[in-house]
């Protein structure tokens, strides 16, 4: 991969055809997994990640809460997900991205019902194109719904980037590799709150008051797909 | 895998209501305001060992840095550019919830966000620190220990961070005939190329009170935590939230403006501290 002259063209189109607030083709399916309890898989164009949940179940006693459930999360990518084989042991990045995933999903669910159990959430990059964690979020959201796990809201992420100078939605692999920017945010649209920003690269305090506006705009629309995918599973169930 | 913290400390929750109380004047337990950093020192130059090193107190918070130079091999994608490493130790002297072993998720993170935040504004000019394009490069190994914990490790962290790497002195080498790189005991009085100066500042979020330098007790009872990364000129060079809880859009404007002044008062700090240093040096000659 090599760094691309310009990102944005003439008529103000980024590489592959998208405007600058444009997210790629979404799909998102629930209850793809038979064994766990709710599942999901949520691709942003050639991003594709698969979640899955199990529980509430009874907490190993080390880390049990006397008050709520515990949120174990473990974001991981697999080997073939990137352009050059991935070591499956996890990274110190992925260490983080587990972290701040946990935590941006831990303000949704309603953790108070359950206690002294914990709630699993697996998060599996099966291919990488750029907004990995924010895909991940995505479905982790979808799985846990699908679980019946009882939820404040549903969240939903994408990330922010700056390139030749514009900020831009959905970064792929290329404009996040060679951007001045990439900033993932991850909301509840509902409950107007952001669960999770982080910000890789610079922006003036206006870009970033911006970049968050403009992801709450795109967050609002995928939630609202997140809503219609578990409605027609309820309706496909329903007629089985 | 990340799991929900299970080793939670009960008494500053039990003191929450207290310290709710005293916001609610407008005042925090330790007398300062709402806006202000805690007293901070910055000691630079304290190991002869390193090429550089540092100690901050940010109130009880200790952090020292220590950076190593060493010769090794550039990575394949960048030829042309030394190599920084940045490494964070939770050290057990310093808190009793901290454990031996390797590095924990939280020992991550906080390397992890110093590094993005130093690396992506390139505070460090590591295009100078090339011995043979594509072959030797000096590698900078930046280790911040951890040693007493009372809250807010990220900004004195990257204090510390900044005034070793303003202070450390590349290593005296020689190149021999087979091509290797030998370092002498000597350390040059030729410094790291640094292009800008990088801090973060912290706020904790409790109810609807936004604080900067939170200490420990008020880390415990926040819903979460804010990191946002300034450069001098005011841009924002890192960001990170930090901690369970959630943020308005509203709330986050209010950080970055918070944020972005209390940035200034630790740029004054560490400037001021760097001057004291190059008078020391030139009145020991």
């Amino acid at each position: 991969m090599t760094r691309p002259q310009r990102f944005i063209d003439d008529e103000g189109k980024r590489l592959d055809g998208r405007k600058p607030d444009e997210i790629r083709p979404v799909k998102m399916q629930v209850g793809v997994l038979s064994n766990a309890d709710g599942s999901a898989l949520v691709e942003y164009g050639l991003t594709k990640v698969l979640a899955a949940v199990y529980g509430p179940k009874e907490s190993q006693k080390s880390i049990s809460l006397p008050d709520r459930a515990s949120l174990r999360v473990r974001y991981h990518m697999a080997p073939f997900s990137t352009e050059e084989r991935k070591n499956p042991a996890p990274s110190r990045r992925e260490v983080e991205l587990s972290k701040v995933l946990r935590e941006s999903l831990e303000p949704i669910v309603i953790t108070d019902y359950f206690p002294r159990t914990s709630i699993d959430i697996f998060i599996e990059v099966l291919q990488s194109d750029g907004g990995t964690r924010t895909v991940g979020a995505t479905a982790a959201s979808l799985a846990l719904a699908d679980a019946g796990i009882p939820m404040k809201a549903l969240v939903a992420g994408v990330a922010i980037g700056k390139v030749d100078n514009v900020l831009i939605v959905d970064l792929n692999e290329v404009e996040d590799m060679y951007g001045d920017a990439d900033m993932p945010i991850v909301a509840a649209p509902d409950l107007g709150q952001i669960t999770l920003y982080q910000l890789n690269g610079v922006l003036s305090k206006e870009e970033f008051h911006n970049a968050i506006d403009m992801a709450m705009k795109v967050i609002n629309k995928l939630v609202d797909i997140e809503k219609e995918t578990l409605r027609n599973s309820y309706k496909e169930a329903g007629e089985e | 895998m990340s799991t929900t913290p299970f080793r939670v400390q009960i008494i500053p929750k039990i003191k929450k209501e207290s310290y709710l109380n005293l916001y609610r004047k407008g005042q925090r337990a330790d007398e300062r305001d709402f806006y202000s950093p805690r007293k901070i020192s910055i000691q630079t130059n304290v190991l002869e060992k390193a090429n550089g090193s540092s100690l901050v107190k940010l109130g009880n918070t200790q952090v020292m840095a220590g950076i190593k130079i060493e010769p090794g091999e550039p990575f394949f994608d960048t030829p042309d550019q030394g190599v920084l490493q940045v490494h964070a130790e939770l050290v057990p002297l310093a808190s009793p919830q901290f454990e031996p072993g390797p590095p924990d998720e939280n020992s991550i993170e906080l390397a992890r966000v110093i590094d993005r935040s130093l690396r992506d504004p390139k505070a460090v000019d590591l295009n100078s620190l090339v011995i043979r394009p594509g072959d030797k490069v000096w590698m900078i190994w930046l280790d911040l220990y951890i040693l007493d914990y009372d809250g807010n490790l990220f900004d004195a962290s990257m204090l510390a961070a900044m005034a070793a790497l303003l202070t450390a002195k590349m290593p005296e080498y020689e190149e021999l005939e087979t091509g290797e790189i030998k370092i002498s005991k000597n350390i040059s009085n030729n410094p790291i190329k640094i292009n800008k100066k990088v801090v973060t500042v912290t706020t904790a979020k409790v109810e609807n009170y936004i604080l900067v330098d939170p200490n420990l007790d008020e880390e415990i009872i926040s819903d979460t935590k804010s990191v946002i990364a300034f450069d001098e000129q005011g841009n924002i060079v890192g960001a990170q939230k930090t901690g369970m809880g959630s943020l308005s859009q509203e709330e986050i404007d209010n950080i970055i403006n918070v944020s972005s002044s209390a940035a200034q008062v630790y740029f004054k700090l560490l400037n001021d501290a760097l001057k004291s240093e190059v008078k020391e040096e030139k009145g020991d000659k």
